[in-house]
């Protein structure tokens, strides 16, 4: 047997206080994030009669309602582009991050029979819950392309940017369910709270209206939430509206930062116990 | 000259709450217990495992052997890197695969074929692994025509056979097999005991807990016996399991558990008590081979249960099964008794004169619904012995060979003819 073949040592011992990242186990294990990721996506819509049209009729019905309502009923403006694709263009990484958020925060409780029998890095399972939602979310935008073509709205050369927004809409709903999924395993509080969470974060967001509504003192707040960013940037590059990316996107991005590093540090500190508490 | 496989060092883990599950909390729990604990200082907690250490050597079979509670699970746990120490150390030398996930993150909505590579995956296995041992894995499981089913429609039995297959595919450096043994069919569990022996000659190292002796003598060569999270003793495997069946189990003929020894899993079914009778009704540790005796099962149910039934095994001290039986085999008994409602219960077996030879027995316990589930086991619930003034043959001061001594009848006739007995006709 070569030196390649021997089989590597493993040191078992209680850790103590803040764990290091072991991001090398997180690569060696990849083929898993893999793994899960195609299980949510095939399971997702098992025994529905929809299939994956629930991908787009959510959005899709959501913004229907909004324009009937705030854009038909309260007249909320929209910077001068049609209500409807005004808010659908904000839905989308909305949607993408709100199920994202919801998935990945209850993973590790819905997977407890795994995580007590087998040992993987558990930050997997938050991971792949946030990555099967892009799939959906692919499907979705095709839906406003169309939207896109009846409207007559020609995209700016601005498309560049989506991608990194996307990113960043991921990474903070990794950040922020990094810490409410380890809270989960040890308070079903959040379970509870999840629900409201959403909600209230969709108003704090810039989807049914504007951010020009926004008095310019209150601006800096409101940018310390990381979707304000990923929303108006969304619409700068996709319809030309409002400003390009600037201290908003910055502020955005820095915060989504922040939240998922200790997020990954307070996760790597709790899984420790996951196994017995979950 | 072999090399150490694994190698533990004062291994130690604490459990919190006194519980070997500390259930989670919600936050209001957390706030109005931080108002309590001013008044009493909460210190409650058990050692599952305390100060444990011991050294496998490559390609050793080791047995590990223990009463329900006694820590062997944690100590599994603790090697497959489930959960965290609370002191000590363990290094391992490879890959270790565990036959006590049989199809961990199987889902029923994804298809045979789809499992195999979820749970392989789950187990550790790359993409490439998994598909060169597909065929083979599928032929072990014998699913073929299944494969490409959701699991959800799949027997009990071919979930089982497929989930163990996996598992027995992973040739992890070291194996650890944990009384998967207790489940499937008996041509199942010859096979799984077959992998076991496979991967053994194959010079991998193997953990094997089980409660079963006859296996533990069959497949080890040393075993370890834990009690109360502590290393009782290492010995040759026939010292070890004698050590182990006569060491506190003799408790005047009776057991009464204990509620660490009753996993949750068992509810609504709660074991009290079971206990050898005498030909009088006295609690007894020793019984006449010449005189009927009674063994009881006492117990409660919290809840109905439906097609209830609860037996008992006669085992001898080096494990080999003499009978199985339950209070429902009789079909009369069977047919009134298919709901049980919730109360306290005792199941009452008589066992006839003259049937079990002199010497040292262990009854095991079971409580199942047929093919639903299985309340609660304990293999080696009870020691009692036989004693055999008064059987036949006693005029000799000899040891009977056999686990039975029926009293017999025999015939002496002289043969007159002197021609074979039998050419007559």
């Amino acid at each position: 047997m070569s030196a390649m073949n021997e089989p590597r040592t493993i040191v078992i011992k209680p850790s103590t206080g803040w764990a290091a990242l072991n991001l090398k186990d997180l690569w060696n294990y990849r083929e898993l994030i893999y793994f899960f990721t195609w299980r949510d996506l095939k399971v997702r819509y098992k025994q529905t009669l929809l299939g994956a049209s629930w991908a787009i009729l959510q959005p899709v019905l959501t913004m229907v309602v909004f324009s009937i309502f705030f854009g038909g009923l309260a007249k909320v403006p929209s910077d001068g582009v049609p209500y409807p694709i005004f808010s659908y263009t904000a839905l989308l990484p909305w949607t993408l991050f709100s199920k994202a958020l919801q998935d990945a925060s209850r993973s590790l409780v819905s997977s407890a029979n795994i995580i007590s029998k087998v040992y993987f890095p558990r930050l997997i399972l938050p991971l792949s819950s946030t990555l099967a939602g892009l799939v959906d979310f692919l499907i979705a935008f095709a839906v406003l392309l169309l939207m896109m073509v009846f409207y007559g709205i020609k995209p700016t050369g601005n498309l560049w940017l989506l991608p990194l927004l996307v990113l960043l809409a991921l990474i903070t709903a990794i950040g922020v369910s990094l810490w409410l999924s380890a809270l989960n395993v040890m308070y079903r509080d959040v379970g509870h709270m999840l629900p409201f969470l959403n909600q209230f974060w969709m108003y704090i967001t810039p989807i049914a209206y504007s951010s020009s509504l926004v008095p310019e003192e209150w601006r800096f707040i409101y940018a310390l939430n990381p979707l304000t960013g990923v929303v108006e940037g969304f619409r700068w590059a996709l319809l030309g509206t409002g400003e390009g990316p600037g201290i908003t996107l910055l502020i955005s991005s820095c915060i989504a930062f922040l939240i998922t590093i200790s997020g990954l540090f307070y996760f790597r500190r709790m899984e420790r116990k996951f196994a017995d508490v979950v | 000259m072999s090399k150490i496989a694994i190698r533990v060092e004062d291994l130690g883990k604490k459990y919190n709450i006194g519980l070997p599950v500390v259930k989670y909390q919600t936050l209001r729990d957390k706030i109005s217990e931080s108002f309590k604990r001013r008044e009493q200082v909460v210190d409650d907690y058990i050692w599952a495992l305390k100060e444990v250490s011991f050294e496998v050597k490559e390609g050793q079979v080791l047995g590990i052997v223990g009463r329900n509670g006694a820590g062997k699970s944690t100590l599994l746990k603790i090697l497959s890197r489930v959960t965290e120490p609370t002191e000590g150390l363990v290094e391992i030398r490879g890959r270790v695969g565990s036959l006590l996930e049989v199809g961990t993150g199987f889902h029923p909505e994804l298809t045979g074929r789809e499992n195999i590579f979820l749970n392989g995956a789950i187990l550790g296995m790359r993409r490439e692994e998994i598909q060169s041992k597909f065929d083979e894995i599928v032929d072990f499981a014998e699913v073929e025509k299944f494969i490409d089913t959701p699991v959800k429609r799949y027997s009990s039995g071919m979930y089982l056979r497929l989930a163990f297959a996996v598992a027995a595919h992973l040739e992890p450096e070291i194996l650890v097999v944990d009384e998967v043994l207790a489940v499937g069919d008996a041509e199942f569990q010859r096979k799984c005991l077959g992998k076991m022996s496979d991967v053994a000659q194959q010079g991998r190292t193997v953990l094997f807990v089980s409660h079963n002796m006859s296996a533990v003598l069959r497949l080890t060569q040393e075993t370890l016996v834990i009690d109360h999270g502590q290393l009782l003793l290492r010995a040759p495997t026939p010292e070890a399991v004698d050590f182990y069946l006569s060491t506190g189990l003799t408790q005047e003929g009776q057991k009464i558990w204990n509620e660490d020894e009753i996993t949750t899993a068992a509810k609504p079914f709660q074991p009290i008590a079971i206990r050898v009778l005498d030909k009088q009704g006295v609690v007894s540790d020793t019984v006449r081979s010449v005189e009927p005796f009674v063994i009881e099962v006492e117990y409660e149910l919290e809840k109905s249960v439906k097609g209830l039934r609860v037996g008992i095994y006669l085992m001898t001290t080096r494990g080999e099964y003499i009978f199985t039986s339950f209070d429902t085999d009789d079909i009369s008994q069977y047919e009134s008794h298919t709901v049980r409602p919730a109360g306290r219960y005792i199941s009452r077996c008589e066992i006839p004169a003259n049937l079990l030879n002199e010497g040292r027995y262990v009854i095991g316990m079971n409580a199942s619904t047929y093919l639903i589930k299985r309340y609660f086991q304990d293999d080696q619930a009870l020691l009692f012995n036989v004693d055999p003034a008064g059987a036949p043959g006693m005029q000799w001061v000899e040891t009977r060979l056999g686990t039975v001594r029926p009293a017999l009848k025999w015939n002496i006739e002289k043969n007159e003819s002197g021609k074979l007995h039998h050419d007559k006709k």
